[in-house]
């Protein structure tokens, strides 16, 4: 079987929903959060190399790799701003982060 | 000079009462009194060159008032017998008042505001009976209606007060609004508010009828009705009477200031004034004898059974100004105004005596805790007694001249109800007698029942006023009661007024009701040439001369019965004729009554007008309803703020699916 374009945005979209699925039914923590922007991140990436390739375009995998240290540089801000967040309330249950409520 | 009589009350409120504060009491009463015994001065000058000498009557402008279209209105002082006659009364009775309020007032904080208050009213007394307009006459009217109003509440910690200040105000507006109609009336048919203009027109409209109402009535008798009405309510005849008694809440120097000698007196004066015009109208005269009689009648039946002592006086006096309204329906003006006269004298001492008493007792007001005083303030007592000598009329004293000519002229007079005004005024004069009698009894006779009961005294009525309350507990203490005699300057003012009540009468009679009556009153008083009265009063038969002394004495010596050598038999006869004796005690009714007709349903619409009409319709339809629906919305917004991080996410997500969806669908065509 051939793997073509179809097939990597396929998975790309699998993983997508995923990510999103997991930011919205996920009721427990915020890392599983975080993780799932990340695995948003990861889809869209599998998304610009994918036409990347297909077009014989090299800009879409610059992109994609831009986009990775971005990832990274916001992950560990993330979690930074997780842990200060755990210092001052004792709990990063989503549950309990509602202090925007109107 | 006059203009020294008229504005030196006026100098010495605005003194008072702006500089009241800086320099403290005892500067003010004397700036106050001051002026006023000077102006009482002036005025007995002025009594002796306008009434008594030849000087002539005059009209001298001060200044424009306002002009508007064809009614031009200037500040004016008339000065003829009349006013001169309304000045001595004034200012004489007006200065002892202020005199004697030293003493009277001496506990009270705010004493400056007092005399204030005393002096504006009697600046605006004095605007009323100088007036040569009827707008300026108005002004005068209103004045002295708001002096009133802040007088009886000047003691404005009691609830009573203010609620019987905002009654006498109420109640006059109700004759005001007669008054002010009649002056517009007069204005539509002459064109002219001036005195001397409508004088000189109002011959010419006695047969004018108007369009009212679907009836054609004679104009110049709808005029003095609604006059008459003005007058009514100023002063407290039958109908517009309920006011005057609970009057008696102020300061008893305002009672026999205010509420005896003068502001009262304004709507008998004001019918005088105007007698050019009653004298057209027989119609108008007629109520105005019927009222009047009916006045003196009812009055005196409800001063029988009071028991406070301010009202039982407040009732006389009451009852006096019918006697002077019969006079006026009589159409013999100058007894009214010898009444007028006379009764200032007599009714302010009893007033003021009256205050003496009250001031003995220390503010103890009903006559049931009183008795046996006789002898602990023999002053007072003796001036009582001289008051109300003259009030009963005994032979000699100023009563006795007014009051009996004022029968007579009932029993002449030319109107279909002058049988009936004889009849009342007659069985009045004996009720007086009898109340007055009953008064002095009570008070100074019998039993010392206050020396029973004095250690409950200033604990049981709501009548003592909050500055006596502190007076009593700290000069005094609670314990036993010692009645005192007044000082000299509460009694000075008493002397004064004894003399006047006494010869005033047997001094002014030629002048004002005798012989010397044509040059005394000159032109200031007008009688048609069909009022024969005055003349034909001389000509009663005999038993008409002698009742009012016979009815006088009838009164005295039941007094006497029932007070000293019986006093079980008031009882008595009250539990025998209960149904007869509630109704006067509780005035005829008339308070509950109007309560019933006037006052509820106007609380009934001010209430559907406050809760249906603005709380419902106004605030609820209006910003209340249009701000509650934004606060519900508002709180439906709110509730989709969860504040959880997923569910705005999810938000996020669906816009952005719905708006790309958007886009693919038909958003690029």
């Amino acid at each position: 079987m051939e793997i073509g374009l179809t097939h990597y945005l396929i998975v790309a979209a699998i993983l997508f929903t995923t990510g999103v699925a997991g930011i919205i039914i996920n009721h427990k923590n915020i890392i599983v959060i975080l993780m799932s922007v990340e695995i948003i991140l990861l889809a869209v990436n599998i998304n610009m190399v994918a036409f990347s390739v297909y077009l014989g375009d090299l800009t879409g995998q610059v992109f994609s790799l831009l986009i990775l240290t971005v990832a990274a540089a916001e992950a560990a801000i993330g979690l930074a701003i997780l842990v200060a967040y755990f210092r001052n309330r004792g709990s990063i249950d989503v549950d309990d982060i509602n202090t925007m409520k109107g | 000079m006059y203009t020294a009589i008229v504005f030196l009350p006026l100098a010495g409120f605005l003194i008072a009462g702006i500089f009241g504060r800086q320099m403290g009491p005892r500067p003010a009463e004397v700036i106050t009194t001051t002026f006023l015994m000077i102006s009482a001065l002036l005025s007995w000058v002025a009594f002796a060159q306008v009434g008594l000498g030849s000087a002539p009557a005059s009209a001298s402008v001060l200044a424009n008032w306002f002009t508007s279209g064809t009614m031009k209105i200037d500040w004016a002082l008339r000065i003829d017998t009349l006013t001169v006659v309304m000045l001595v009364v004034i200012n004489t009775v007006s200065a002892l008042v202020h005199l004697y309020s030293f003493g009277y007032m001496h506990e009270d904080p705010h004493r400056q505001r007092f005399f204030a208050y005393l002096s504006l009213f009697t600046f605006a007394m004095l605007m009323l009976v100088t007036a040569d307009n009827l707008v300026q006459m108005f002004f005068g009217w209103e004045g002295v209606g708001l002096a009133s109003y802040l007088l009886i509440g000047f003691w404005y910690e009691k609830p009573s007060a203010n609620a019987a200040a905002i009654k006498a105000f109420v109640v006059n507006r109700v004759g005001d609004f007669g008054f002010a109609l009649g002056i517009f009336m007069l204005f539509a048919l002459t064109g002219s508010v001036s005195l001397d203009h409508i004088f000189a027109a109002a011959p010419g409209l006695a047969q004018k009828t108007v369009h009212v109402f679907g009836m054609d009535v004679n104009a110049m008798t709808i005029i003095c009705l609604l006059l008459f009405m003005g007058a009514m309510g100023k002063s407290a005849q039958f109908l517009l009477h309920t006011w005057l008694p609970d009057a008696m809440e102020g300061p008893t120097p305002v009672s026999a200031l205010i509420h005896a000698a003068t502001m009262v007196t304004a709507g008998v004066f004001m019918v005088s004034r105007l007698s050019p015009l009653f004298e057209t109208s027989p119609d108008a005269l007629n109520i105005v004898i019927i009222v009047g009689a009916t006045t003196a009648f009812f009055a005196a039946t409800v001063g029988l059974v009071q028991n406070d002592i301010k009202r039982v006086i407040a009732y006389s006096t009451c009852s006096q100004l019918g006697y002077m309204f019969v006079a006026c329906g009589a159409g013999a003006y100058n007894l009214a105004i010898f009444h007028l006269f006379t009764h200032a004298f007599f009714k302010a001492l009893l007033f003021l005596g009256a205050g003496s008493v009250i001031h003995a007792m220390h503010h103890e007001q009903d006559m049931r805790r009183m008795g046996g005083l006789a002898k602990h303030i023999p002053i007072t007592f003796w001036m009582m007694t001289i008051g109300t000598f003259a009030l009963t009329g005994l032979p000699l004293t100023s009563g006795f001249y007014s009051k009996d000519a004022i029968i007579e002229a009932a029993f002449v007079a030319h109107r279909p109800a002058a049988l009936y005004a004889f009849v009342m005024v007659v069985i009045a004069a004996a009720l007086t007698s009898f109340y007055s009698w009953r008064l002095v009894f009570m008070t100074f006779f019998g039993k010392e029942r206050w020396a029973e009961d004095a250690h409950d005294a200033h604990g049981h009525d709501d009548h003592t006023h909050v500055a006596a309350g502190d007076h009593a507990t700290t000069a005094h203490g609670h314990h036993k009661l010692e009645p005192h005699e007044s000082p000299n300057v509460m009694l000075v003012p008493l002397y004064v007024l004894a003399v006047g009540a006494l010869f005033a009468g047997l001094l002014f009679k030629d002048y004002f009701i005798g012989d010397q009556m044509a040059g005394f009153w000159k032109q200031s008083l007008f009688f048609g040439k069909d009022n024969k009265v005055l003349e034909e009063m001389h000509h009663v038969p005999a038993f008409v001369a002698l009742v009012a002394t016979y009815a006088m004495l009838v009164g005295l010596v039941v007094a006497v019965w029932f007070y000293i050598f019986s006093p079980d038999t008031p009882r008595k006869l009250a539990e025998q004729h209960r149904p007869l004796y509630l109704f006067f005690q509780n005035k005829w009714y008339f308070d509950e009554l109007y309560d019933l007709i006037f006052v509820r349903p106007a609380f009934w619409l001010g209430r559907l007008f406050w809760k249906g009409g603005d709380g419902r319709i106004i605030d609820g339809l209006g910003p209340n309803g249009i701000s509650a629906r934004i606060d519900d919305l508002a709180g439906r917004v709110v509730k989709l703020q969860t504040g959880y991080i997923y569910h705005y996410a999810f938000a996020m997500m669906i816009g952005l699916a719905a708006i790309i969806t958007w886009f693919m669908l038909g958003g690029v065509h």
